[in-house]
C-alpha cells in the first residue's frame, strides 16, 4: 500500500538497509522474491562476511566453517544487483536529506531505510571485563578468538543461565573444556522460558553431563593482571577459570536511531508501530533492534515475519506486525526444553496440571482453563516429542479430552490412547509441510466433495511437493468419508471398480495375460498412471513373464519400462544385482572398465552393491551386453521387486559368527531375485545376535541364533522407520525358506498398491500375532498353494536385461530418437564434482 | 489428427506406424526440436506434445505412460507424475504448472506426419 502511492511516480524506489544479518538478509530475499523490478537495493553490513547463521553458532565448534553458516555467498547480492557494502557500518544518517554516510565515505539516498541493526550483547557492569581471556559469544569473530583462547584454557566460565549463555556454555565443552560453570544472577536457569521446578530438573540434567551450575550468583569482580585468573562473587568467594564468556543477554544496536532523533525505548530499542514504521514514516526498524509494543524481540522467527510484513508493504501488499507467538522448542546439550502459550500462568481461575520424574530428568507442565476446555500453555522439559501437538492445541483453542493430563501422561486405564493416528491429531496439525496444509484444511476439501486423491491435491496442493503424505492423505480422506456414512469401496482408480486383492485374483482366475486384456475384461476407458503399473505388478507376480513383452512395456511405470532408475537430467542409473554383496575382483574390474567407457558415475549403494550413473537411454543395452557377458545379471534396482539381501562376512571369517550369512543371503536372494511385489522388498542375513546386516530393518531379515535361524518380517527403514517383528524363531534352512516363501507370497496377494510390508501389516487386523498363524500355523490353511505359487515364480525367473539385449525389437526401444536412432539426447549435460560428473542441478 | 490448415503449417514426416509402441510414445528429433509423439491405439488416436516437462525441465514426457481422465487422453511425466491434456496441453494435477504445447498429427500411408509452424518462435528445446 505504501508501494502503490509510490509506483504512481514511476521512478526506481531506493531502499537503503543498513545492517546484513539474519533480518537483515532476509529482508532481502524476500523484496528481491517479490518483485526485483523498480527498486535500488543498498546493503550497509558492519562484519566482513556476509550475512549467516548466527542461531547455528555453536555447530561452528561442531566442525562446520565460516562459509558453511552463510545465508548467501557475496556473489547472490550481486546476482541479484544489490549494491552491497560489508565491513562499512553507517557513520550517520541525515533524516532531512534522506541520506546516510558510512564509515568508509559512501553517501547513499534513500527512499524508504530499512534498520536492521540487531543486537549487541549484554555486558553487566562488572569491572575487569576488559581482560584478556573474557569473551562474548555474538560473532564468527568472537568465536575465533575464543578457538584460539581455548587452547591453553582449562577451567571456563560463562556468566548467563538464559538460552544463549546454555549456547556458549556447549560451545565451551566444545572446545574442550570440560570443566565449565554457569554463573546465573537470577535464582534459576532460563527464567523466561520456564518455571523454577523445570529449570531444577534442566539443571540437574545438565550438571549430570558435567556442567556446574550456580544460581542466584553475583559476579563484583573480574580478577587478573592482564589475563583473567579468577572470578569474585557478591557472597566473598572466588572461583579460579582462566577463561570466560559473557552472555546474559542482548541490548539493542539504536545508537544510530537516537543520533538521528528517532524515538527509541527508556530501556533501549527503536520504537515502532504495527507497520515497523519508526517515529520517521520513511524509517524501518526490523529484528532486534525494534520495540514493538514494549517489546524487543530475541528470536530469529519474529524478526523473519518483520522482514516480510515491511517488504509485503514495499512491494503493494498490505500486512501488518501484531506481535508474535513465542513458543519454543530446543535441544540445549541433548536436553530437550520447550515452553508454549503462557507457561507460567497461576491464578485462581486456572488449572495446573505437572508430571515431574526426578531420575529421568523429565518435567511437564501444562496450564488448563478452569472448565477444563482449554489448554493455555505449558513447559516441557527433558522430553518435548509432544511440543507440536500441544502448541497447535493451544493456539487453535482445541477443546481438550475430558481429561486433559492424558496430554503429558498419554491415556491410562486400559482405554486406547486417543492421539494415537491420524483421528487423534488436532485440525491444525501440519499435514504437507511442503505447501503448509493442515489436516483440517484436507478434511474440509473431503466435505467439499473432493472424493479421490486427486481431487484433494489439486484443491489444497497437499501432496504435491515431496509427496510424502500421499498416504496420510488417503487415510484422512477415506476417515472423513467414513464419518459422513460414506460407504469407502478402496478401488484402484476410475477404470477399474475392484481393490487391488480382488483384482488379483480375477486376473488370476481368467488368465489375463496384458494389460490391454485386464483393462478390455475389468475395467474401462483407456486406463492411466495408476492403474497400469498397478495391474502390470500383478501380472509379474502371478506369471512372471518377461515384463516388457505382450504390449506391457507401455504400461509400466518408467524405470520399469527402461529396466533402469531414470535420474535428474533424464539420464539412467545401472544397477547389476551383486548377491549377499559378495563379488570377486574380476568382476569389480569390469565395473570399473565399464564406468569408464560409458563415463559413469559410480557410488556403492546401501543394499552392499554397485551404482553406475549417467548413462544415456541408448547406451543402457550395450552396457547390459557387456556387463553379462562378465556373468552380471539384472539387480532389479528399477522395479518394485526383491532390491538386496545384504549379509554381513558370518561364521567363514567372524570371530563371533554362528552360521555363514553370506551363503545363506546368496541362496535366499538369487531364490527371490525379479520377485514382483505392490512394493519393493529388501532383506538382510546377520551371522550373529550383533546384527551387522541391520536384518531388523528389512521387509524380511534372518539372524542366526545358536540353534538355527530368527526370522523377523516388516520392518523397513525409509521416512517412517519401522522395526521388523520376529515371526519365527530357531529355523532350519528349509523351514526358514518355506515360511519366507508363504509371507511373500501372502503379502504379494493381499496388499494395497505401493504398501511396503510394514505398512500392509499394520493395516492387518490382528497385526502379527494374525500374520503368524497364517504363514507358521497355516490358519488359513493356504501354506500349500502359497509355497507352489512362490515355486513357479522362483521356476520361471529370468533375467530381463539378457532377453532385452538378445532382442533387436525390445533393443530398438531404447532409441532417444525414433528418426534419430544414433543420437544422444543433446540436451543432456553434466557438472564435474570431485573426480566424478553428476547431474546437472534441476529448475 | 485435425486436417485443418493453418497458413504457414508444414507437415513432416516423424515416422512409420510400426515405429512407434502401440498406446506409448517415441521422441521425435525435428530440426533442432524434441517432440513427444504418442500412438494411442486404443483410441486409434495420434497425439504429439511438446518433450519437455515444464515442471523440472527434463526431456522425458515421450516416456510416460498414456491414459485418460474421464475420457481425456493425457499424459504422465516420469518424474513426479504431472499429467498434461493430450488434446490441449493442459496440466491436469497442478493449476500453476505451464502447459505444454501440443501438435496436430495426420497418417497417411503408414506414415506419421507432425505439423509444425515454421515461423513459430516457441522452441523446445531451449
Amino acid at each position: 500500500m505504501l508501494a502503490n502511492n509510490w509506483s504512481s511516480k514511476n521512478k526506481t524506489m531506493r531502499i537503503v538497509i543498513i545492517g546484513n544479518g539474519m533480518v537483515g538478509y532476509k529482508f532481502c530475499e524476500k523484496l528481491v522474491g517479490k518483485t526485483a523490478q523498480g527498486f535500488a537495493i543498498t546493503v550497509f553490513g558492519e562484519e566482513m562476511r556476509p550475512a549467516y547463521d548466527r542461531v547455528h553458532l555453536s555447530d561452528y565448534f561442531a566442525g562446520k566453517s565460516a562459509q558453511d553458516l552463510l545465508l548467501a555467498p557475496a556473489e547472490w547480492y550481486k546476482d541479484n544487483h544489490i549494491t552491497f557494502y560489508p565491513g562499512d557500518p553507517v557513520r550517520s544518517i541525515d533524516r532531512e536529506c534522506k541520506t546516510v554516510y558510512s564509515h568508509n565515505g559512501i553517501t547513499a539516498a534513500y527512499d524508504y531505510l530499512i534498520l536492521a541493526t540487531g543486537s549487541a550483547a549484554f555486558v553487566p557492569p562488572i569491572p575487569g571485563t576488559e581482560k584478556e581471556g573474557v569473551f562474548l559469544y555474538r560473532t564468527i569473530e568472537d568465536l575465533e578468538l575464543m578457538t584460539a583462547w581455548a587452547k591453553r584454557a582449562k577451567k571456563g566460565a560463562v556468566i548467563g543461565g538464559g538460552l544463549l549463555g546454555l549456547e556458549a556454555a556447549k560451545a565451551m565443552l566444545d572446545l574442550g573444556i570440560t570443566d565449565t560453570q554457569v554463573i546465573e544472577f537470577a535464582p534459576r536457569l532460563m527464567p523466561r522460558q520456564i518455571d523454577s521446578a523445570g529449570s531444577e530438573i534442566l539443571q540437574n540434567k545438565l550438571q549430570r553431563l558435567g556442567l556446574q551450575i550456580h544460581t542466584s550468583t553475583n559476579t563484583t569482580e573480574i580478577i587478573g593482571e592482564q589475563s583473567i585468573r579468577a572470578m569474585r562473587f557478591a557472597d566473598g568467594t572466588e572461583l579460579d577459570v582462566d577463561m570466560l564468556v559473557i552472555s546474559a543477554g542482548i541490548k539493542p544496536r539504536d545508537e544510530l536511531a537516537k543520533a538521528c532523533g528517532l524515538d527509541v525505548g527508556p530501556r533501549g530499542g527503536i520504537v515502532v508501530n504495527d507497520l515497523l514504521q519508526t517515529s520517521d514514516r520513511a524509517i524501518f526498524a526490523i529484528g532486534e533492534c525494534a520495540l514493538h509494543n514494549e517489546m524487543i524481540y530475541g528470536l530469529v522467527a519474529p524478526g523473519y515475519e518483520m522482514a516480510d510484513v515491511v517488504a509485503a508493504n514495499l512491494t503493494g501488499g498490505s500486512k501488518t506486525f501484531t506481535g508474535f507467538d513465542m513458543s519454543t522448542k530446543l535441544k540445549l546439550i541433548g536436553v530437550d526444553v520447550a515452553s508454549f502459550g503462557d507457561p507460567f500462568l497461576q491464578t485462581r481461575e486456572t488449572r495446573t496440571v505437572v508430571f515431574e520424574d526426578r531420575h529421568k530428568g523429565i518435567y511437564k507442565r501444562i496450564n488448563v482453563s478452569e472448565d477444563g476446555k482449554y489448554l493455555l500453555g505449558g513447559i516441557l522439559v527433558g522430553e518435548a516429542s509432544a511440543y507440536n501437538m500441544l502448541l497447535q492445541t493451544c493456539k487453535n483453542k482445541v477443546v481438550l479430552p475430558p481429561n486433559p493430563e492424558d496430554l503429558i501422561l498419554g491415556a491410562r486405564g486400559g482405554e486406547s490412547d486417543s492421539g494415537a493416528g491420524m483421528t487423534g491429531l488436532p485440525d491444525e496439525a501440519m499435514i504437507c509441510s511442503c505447501e503448509n496444509v493442515s489436516k483440517g484444511d484436507i478434511c474440509n476439501a473431503v466435505n467439499d466433495g473432493c472424493e479421490t486423491v486427486d481431487a484433494i491435491k489439486k484443491c489444497t496442493k497437499a501432496g504435491t511437493g515431496c509427496g510424502g503424505c500421499v498416504p496420510m492423505l488417503k487415510d484422512l480422506m477415506v476417515h472423513t468419508m467414513k464419518s459422513q456414512g460414506k460407504y469407502i469401496r478402496n478401488v484402484l482408480c476410475e477404470h477399474f471398480d475392484y481393490a487391488r486383492q480382488e483384482l488379483f485374483d480375477l486376473v488370476k482366475v481368467k488368465e489375463l495375460k496384458s494389460f490391454d486384456a485386464v483393462l478390455d475384461t475389468l475395467g474401462h476407458g483407456d486406463g492411466c498412471e495408476i492403474c497400469k503399473p498397478a495391474i502390470a505388478s500383478i501380472l509379474a507376480s502371478l506369471w512372471n513373464e518377461m515384463i516388457l513383452k505382450k504390449g506391457n512395456d507401455v504400461a509400466q511405470d518408467s524405470n520399469d519400462r527402461y529396466l533402469a532408475n531414470i535420474q535428474k537430467g533424464g539420464t539412467y542409473s545401472v544397477v547389476p544385482r551383486i548377491p549377499g554383496g559378495e563379488i570377486t575382483p574380476e568382476k569389480l574390474i569390469v565395473i570399473g572398465q565399464i564406468a569408464q567407457k560409458y563415463n559413469l558415475y559410480t557410488k556403492i549403494t546401501g543394499g552392499q552393491r554397485i551404482d553406475m550413473f549417467g548413462a544415456h537411454v541408448n547406451d543402457l543395452p550395450q552396457i547390459w551386453e557387456e556387463l553379462i557377458a562378465a556373468g552380471f545379471e539384472s539387480g532389479h534396482a528399477y522395479g518394485k521387486a526383491l532390491r538386496t539381501v545384504k549379509s554381513c562376512v558370518g561364521s567363514t571369517w567372524c570371530r563371533f559368527g554362528l552360521h555363514d550369512s553370506v551363503s545363506f543371503a546368496i541362496r535366499v536372494e538369487e531364490r527371490y531375485r525379479g520377485l514382483r511385489a505392490p512394493h519393493k522388498i529388501k532383506s538382510a542375513v546377520s551371522g550373529c545376535i550383533r546384527e551387522c546386516a541391520e536384518a531388523q530393518s528389512k521387509d524380511f531379515g534372518i539372524i542366526a541364533s545358536e540353534k538355527g535361524w530368527n526370522l523377523y518380517v516388516c520392518g523397513n527403514g525409509g521416512s517412517k522407520p519401522q522395526h521388523a517383528l520376529l515371526l519365527a524363531q530357531d529355523l532350519d534352512d528349509e523351514t526358514c525358506i518355506r515360511y519366507i516363501d508363504r509371507f511373500l507370497m501372502f503379502y504379494i496377494k493381499t496388499a494395497d498398491p505401493l504398501a511396503r510390508t510394514a505398512t500392509w501389516l499394520n493395516k492387518m487386523e490382528g497385526g502379527i500375532d494374525y500374520l503368524r498363524n497364517v504363514v507358521v500355523n497355516d490358519s488359513l490353511g493356504l501354506a500349500e498353494n502359497l509355497e507352489r505359487e512362490m515355486q513357479s515364480l522362483v521356476d520361471n525367473y529370468t533375467c530381463e536385461w539378457k532377453e532385452v539385449v538378445e532382442n533387436p525389437e525390445l533393443r530398438k526401444r531404447f532409441n532417444h530418437f525414433v528418426n534419430a536412432p544414433e543420437e544422444k539426447d543433446p540436451t543432456v549435460t553434466f557438472e564435474q564434482l570431485r573426480e566424478q560428473k553428476k547431474a546437472r542441478e534441476w529448475k | 489428427m485435425s486436417n485443418t490448415l493453418i497458413a504457414n503449417m508444414t507437415w513432416f514426416a516423424a515416422c512409420k506406424i510400426s515405429d512407434v509402441p502401440r498406446n506409448g510414445g517415441v521422441c521425435v528429433k525435428y530440426k533442432d526440436e524434441q517432440i513427444a509423439l504418442y500412438y494411442f491405439a486404443r483410441r486409434e488416436e495420434w497425439y504429439a506434445t511438446q518433450n519437455l516437462c515444464p515442471h523440472r525441465q527434463q526431456m522425458v514426457l515421450s516416456r510416460g505412460m498414456i491414459g485418460s481422465q474421464t475420457g481425456e487422453p493425457k499424459v504422465a511425466c516420469p518424474f513426479h507424475k504431472k499429467t498434461f491434456s493430450l488434446v490441449d496441453g493442459h496440466c491436469m494435477n497442478d493449476d500453476e504448472c505451464e502447459s505444454i504445447k501440443t501438435f496436430p498429427v495426420k497418417v497417411e500411408n503408414n506414415i506419421v506426419f507432425i505439423g509444425v509452424e515454421e515461423d513459430d518462435e516457441y522452441t523446445v528445446n531451449k
